[in-house]
């Protein structure tokens, strides 16, 4: 590991003085510390944010439930509120990783790192999340760019991610046999006003699948998403998946959560 | 005292090594320690053409950077194939000269290049990439099948070809198979595996320049192996200079059993900067670096009669053994594959012929099972596809073609003393309610799932191994064992064994042999292995060896104890000789009351004499002291045998394969200690499961490893697994005298094919390992075409 300065943040306000294009966020550091171990990243200067107490914690009201940006995963899984408000997200979150990546990482952390095959990604596309930063509001589905990018500017800090609470919803993930990541993970919601079927590890970002959502927004059932096409092109491939591999696994996975809503 | 063999002692060792005081060569430092960071290839192959070290000796904290030169001026030697093989003309097999730092030109993607060793790990890894290295890259051989057709990687090696080595009598199998009914053909690939021990690799040697002694610490299965080859073959320090300890080792499964490049530059490092020189693997190094195992292509076929009857056997398989042939390379794919090929059938006709290929991959060697897994698989999926196409029972099919009388001289190599192939399996359908498997299917069918059952009947030769035998055929050393049994002056006894245990439990079940032996409590025992400084010579822990070569030195040594107890007992109880008998740990006078225990005798041994008066003991002519050794050489390999039957679960929408029950009957002899076979077992299905469903090492074409971390190579993990049921049929081995058989490679031996089995009997249709959830889809999917086509 090359050395680096380290910092730790009273408030919002000092971590974002101290950021530069040459910086990174500590969260949970389940990405950013195994990547510099690795040699595959250095910053100058390392900015601990864990101790914020602001970004911290689980807000639920009628309406959304707002979790801030430096909670764990495992505070995610085994919140009372989420699993009575969002019950499919506390399982989100309880199937990520394992307990020591869960008793460490971040919502923030994994939204800010937007990994194409990250599982909470999927959730802010069909819960149409609303990513609070310390400048301004972003709703999701403008949020995630493209492979590990996001909307956010240089040193832009996730407050937190409020999440609608919709009439139903479930999440179903199959994971990569050797990672556990997501091969693919199929979240779908079912608001008032729509159907978002928010997808993650198929393709280089995590993406709506409209075909699907729509389809389900006129005939909430999985025998209804048998008829959808899901293309394999754009589709990511590799050992463990091939593009069409996955596309199939969108479908039986979309039934599968629709089944299980 | 209660006999001791065949009770569930828990392990000994398992308080040290589950509460994190094991002690490790990652644990050890040395006052004034330096640490090692190889730079290593970044290309499949390619020439060296410069190697500038200039800026990385300026970088901070730097000590010494080291190349391929700097070792070839010190005349270090090569590393080395420890067995030669001889093509069927006759011909002396091939290999390239394998410099621990290359100079010349490089060949895998991890290959050594240079080390850049400085006074903290950091500093030595940010140096490293000061370090230029100019490189022509050339094209990689990288494909098995077609590495004999493809560019030639070494100037001395046409077709890239080590040897093609013939086992068995083609006209013989010619003949065989022109009266056949049928013939069965088979094209299979036994999928590259990599051996992932939890502990990587680490060497840490110091040189102590008064006496010119250089102390090795390393993850060695062997380490008066290391030993001889650092000093006779690399030359880094004679034998007396070099002290090996392979402390606490975590797990090696064949990758541990031989030294590496790293051992030898951080030996000869040591002594030329005179500072203690340490590395340790981290995991992408152990991805790339630790030799790998399997990698067969294979075309087979089985001549049978329409009865089922087994005519003949023919095996024709290209195995890869890597960019450089290592130290049991040679062996793997001939000596334990080729006799092992006929699998636990009568065969009137067989053969085996075998090409081995250098590629531009990391070397291949020895992994759990070695040979034997690929042998099993072949011939156990074989006999599987002969029962389809015949349309018998895959059980009925086998027990048709068991021999039953033993000893039972096999077609090719093998005099099996023992065993009982008929009752194994009769047991294992039982334990399995093979009669309930239809009832299952339906079940599962009910869920949309497709349930599917396989057999495999496997023996493998282990106890390895009679060493004439062995030297004979090309081995370069002998494979019997040594103990030395040491009581102490006051009653408790050290046992020094030259095998070694890292996950094997040998502090535990050798201790019980030894209790049993010399009547003395277990806690009073302790087994000491793995430095070349304490106890005698000794081979190793490999090939299901150590219980039986290793722990029949062990009751050899304790019988010396014994004879030489009684000669001093008899003169301490003024009895003669042949009058004390030794039983429960006590000498006593036959028809008297007249008795010593060992505890005395040995106490006397120590301290023979009484103050103020002289008045021994020791009969006359009897040294002081108790202590014995043994080398123990075997007449004749061990054959443990089994069945085991596997059911899985298809979801044919998804691929998605679980197996759901697991039957092992396996026959290992006597069985020392229950709960440690048990495991032994449990690990070794765990390998096997994971070949045939998970693991499998992935390099691009350009050489590049792609499964280089667990983000990409699927280690199996416990929620893969159903509860397995172990059960056991007993036959004594009759070539040793504890009778027992050996059982560590047996799972891994076993599992892949009853696996696969499982899998073609559910989804219809022949599939490669791993039967990853994909693969499984497309042939589901294939399947269904293909019905619908039909109807
Ligand atoms: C073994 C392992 C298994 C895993 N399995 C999964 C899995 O199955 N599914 C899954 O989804 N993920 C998985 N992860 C990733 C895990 O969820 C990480 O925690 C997450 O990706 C990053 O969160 P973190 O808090 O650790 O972020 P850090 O590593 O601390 O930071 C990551 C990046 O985000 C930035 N950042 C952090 N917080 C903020 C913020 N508030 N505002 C702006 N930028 C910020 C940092 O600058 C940095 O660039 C796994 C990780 C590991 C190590």
């Amino acid at each position: 590991m090359k050395t680096f300065n380290y910092h730790t943040a009273k408030d919002v306000k000092e971590a974002s003085k101290l950021a530069s294009s040459n910086s990174a966020y500590l969260a949970g550091g389940m990405t950013t510390i195994p990547s510099m171990k690795l040699g595959l990243a250095s910053y100058k200067d390392i900015i601990d944010i864990k101790g914020i107490k602001s970004l911290s914690g689980i807000k639920i009201s009628r309406k959304s439930v707002k979790i801030g940006s430096t909670t764990k995963h495992a505070e995610v899984a085994n919140s009372k509120d989420v699993k009575k408000a969002i019950p499919s997200l506390a399982a989100l979150a309880e199937g990520i990783g394992d307990a020591q990546v869960r008793n460490r990482g971040t919502i923030g952390g994994s939204i800010a790192n937007n990994d194409p095959s990250a599982d909470y990604p999927s959730a802010c596309i069909a819960l149409n999340a609303i990513i609070h930063t310390n400048n301004r509001k972003i709703d999701a589905d403008k949020f995630f760019k493209g492979t590990f990018e996001t909307a956010l500017k240089s040193g832009e800090i996730i407050e937190a991610i409020e999440f609608s609470i919709p009439e139903k919803s479930n999440y179903q993930k199959y994971p990569n046999p050797a990672s556990r990541y997501a091969i693919v993970g199929v979240y779908v919601a079912k608001h008032k006003d729509g159907v978002n079927v928010g997808v993650t590890g198929a393709k280089s970002c995590v993406y709506n699948d409209k075909n699907i959502a729509k389809t389900l927004s006129n005939n909430f059932s999985s025998s209804a998403i048998s008829n959808v096409n899901v293309s394999s092109s754009g589709m990511n491939s590799d050992i463990h998946a091939s593009a069409e591999y996955r596309a199939n696994m969108i479908k039986v996975f979309a039934k599968k959560a629709v089944e299980a809503c | 005292m209660a006999s001791l063999v065949g009770s569930r002692v828990e392990r000994k060792e398992d308080k040290k090594l589950l509460t994190g005081r094991g002690k490790y060569t990652a644990d050890i430092n040395f006052v004034n320690q330096t640490f090692a960071y190889f730079v290593r290839s970044p290309h499949a192959r390619a020439q060296i053409k410069n190697v500038d070290t200039s800026k990385a000796l300026k970088a901070p904290g730097v000590v010494a950077v080291l190349t391929g030169k700097d070792i070839a001026d010190d005349k270090i030697g090569g590393l080395i194939a420890g067995w030669r093989i001889k093509s069927e003309d006759g011909s002396d097999m091939k290999v390239p000269a394998h410099p621990p730092l290359a100079s010349d030109t490089v060949n895998y993607v991890g290959d050594h290049v240079a080390v850049v060793i400085a006074d903290t790990l950091d500093e030595a890894r940010n140096a490293a990439e000061f370090v230029k290295v100019d490189y022509k890259v050339l094209k990689a051989v990288v494909n098995t099948a077609e590495a004999m057709n493809s560019d030639q990687i070494y100037k001395d090696i046409p077709k890239n070809l080590c040897f093609d080595w013939l086992l068995g009598d083609r006209a013989k199998v010619k003949e065989a198979f022109d009266k056949a009914d049928k013939i069965i053909k088979i094209d299979l690939i036994n999928n590259r595996l990599i051996p992932n021990a939890m502990e990587p690799r680490a060497a840490n040697a110091d040189y102590n320049p008064s006496n010119e002694e250089i102390t090795l610490y390393t993850t060695s299965q062997n380490p008066h192996l290391a030993r001889i080859i650092i000093s006779a073959f690399n030359g880094v320090a004679p034998e007396n200079k070099l002290r090996v300890i392979a402390p606490d080792v975590g797990g090696g499964f064949g990758s541990k059993i031989y030294p590496y490049a790293e051992e030898v530059v951080c030996s000869w490092a040591a002594k030329k900067i005179e500072r203690p020189v340490k590395w340790v693997a981290d995991r992408t190094e152990s991805f790339l670096s630790d030799c790998h195992g399997r990698d067969h292509v294979t075309h087979a076929e089985l001549a049978v009669k329409n009865d089922g009857t087994f005519l003949g056997f023919k095996n024709e398989t290209t195995a890869n053994i890597g960019a450089y042939a290592s130290v049991f390379a040679t062996v793997t794919p001939t000596y334990l594959f080729g006799p092992c090929a006929t699998g636990v059938y009568k065969m009137p006709a067989a053969y085996s012929n075998v090409k081995a290929v250098f590629t531009n991959t990391a070397p291949v060697d020895a992994y759990r099972g070695a040979g034997r897994p690929e042998a099993t698989y072949t011939i156990e999926t074989l006999v599987e596809k002969a029962a389809r196409e015949l349309g018998m029972d895959p059980a009925e099919i086998r027990m048709k073609n068991f021999p039953t009388q033993f000893p039972y001289q096999q077609t090719l190599v093998h005099s099996v003393d023992s065993g009982d192939y008929v009752k194994g399996l009769n047991k294992a359908m039982e334990v399995a309610d093979y009669k309930g498997f239809e009832k299952r299917k339906k079940q599962s069918a009910s869920k949309g799932k497709l349930r599917g059952i396989g057999f495999c009947s496997y023996f493998e030769a282990c106890g390895i191994a009679p060493s004439p035998v062995v030297m004979m055929l090309g081995c370069g050393i002998g494979l019997w064992e040594s103990a030395e049994v040491r009581f102490n002056p006051t009653g408790n006894v050290t046992v020094f064994t030259g095998s070694h245990s890292h996950g094997q439990g040998h502090e535990t079940t050798f201790a019980q042999i030894a209790s049993d032996q010399l009547g003395v409590p277990i806690e009073n025992i302790e087994i000491s292995h793995g430095d070349t400084d304490k106890g005698p010579f000794g081979y190793g822990t490999y090939g299901s060896r150590s219980l039986t070569v290793g722990g029949t030195a062990i009751v050899k040594a304790c019988e010396k104890i014994i004879a030489k107890g009684k000669r001093v007992a008899a003169k301490m109880l003024e009895a003669s000789v042949e009058d004390v008998e030794f039983s429960n740990g006590e000498f006593v006078v036959a028809k008297s009351n007249k008795k010593k225990t060992i505890g005395e005798v040995a106490f006397a041994c120590y301290l023979p004499g009484t103050y103020g008066e002289v008045k021994s003991p020791l009969p006359e002519g009897e040294e002081p002291g108790l202590k014995e050794t043994s080398f123990f050489d075997p007449v004749n390999f061990s054959f443990p045998a089994g069945s085991h039957i596997c059911e899985v679960e298809v979801n044919p929408e998804t691929g998605e394969t679980k197996v759901v029950k697991y039957t092992a009957v396996d026959d290992f002899g006597t069985i020392i200690n229950p709960l440690v076979v048990e495991g032994q077992v449990h690990g070794g299905l765990a390998q096997g499961i994971g070949q045939a469903l998970y693991e499998s090492c992935h390099y691009d074409g350009s050489g590049q490893l792609i499964t280089a971390s667990y983000m990409d190579y699927t280690m199996p993990r416990a929620d893969n697994f159903p509860e397995f049921q172990l059960d056991w049929t007993c036959t004594p081995a009759t070539t040793n005298p504890l009778g027992t058989k050996g059982c560590g490679e047996a799972g891994a031996i076993a599992a892949p094919p009853a696996v696969m089995n499982a899998v073609m009997n559910a989804i219809g249709t022949e599939i490669s390992m791993p039967a990853t959830a994909e693969k499984v889809w497309k042939a589901c999917n294939k399947n269904k075409k293909i019905k619908s086509e039909a109807a």
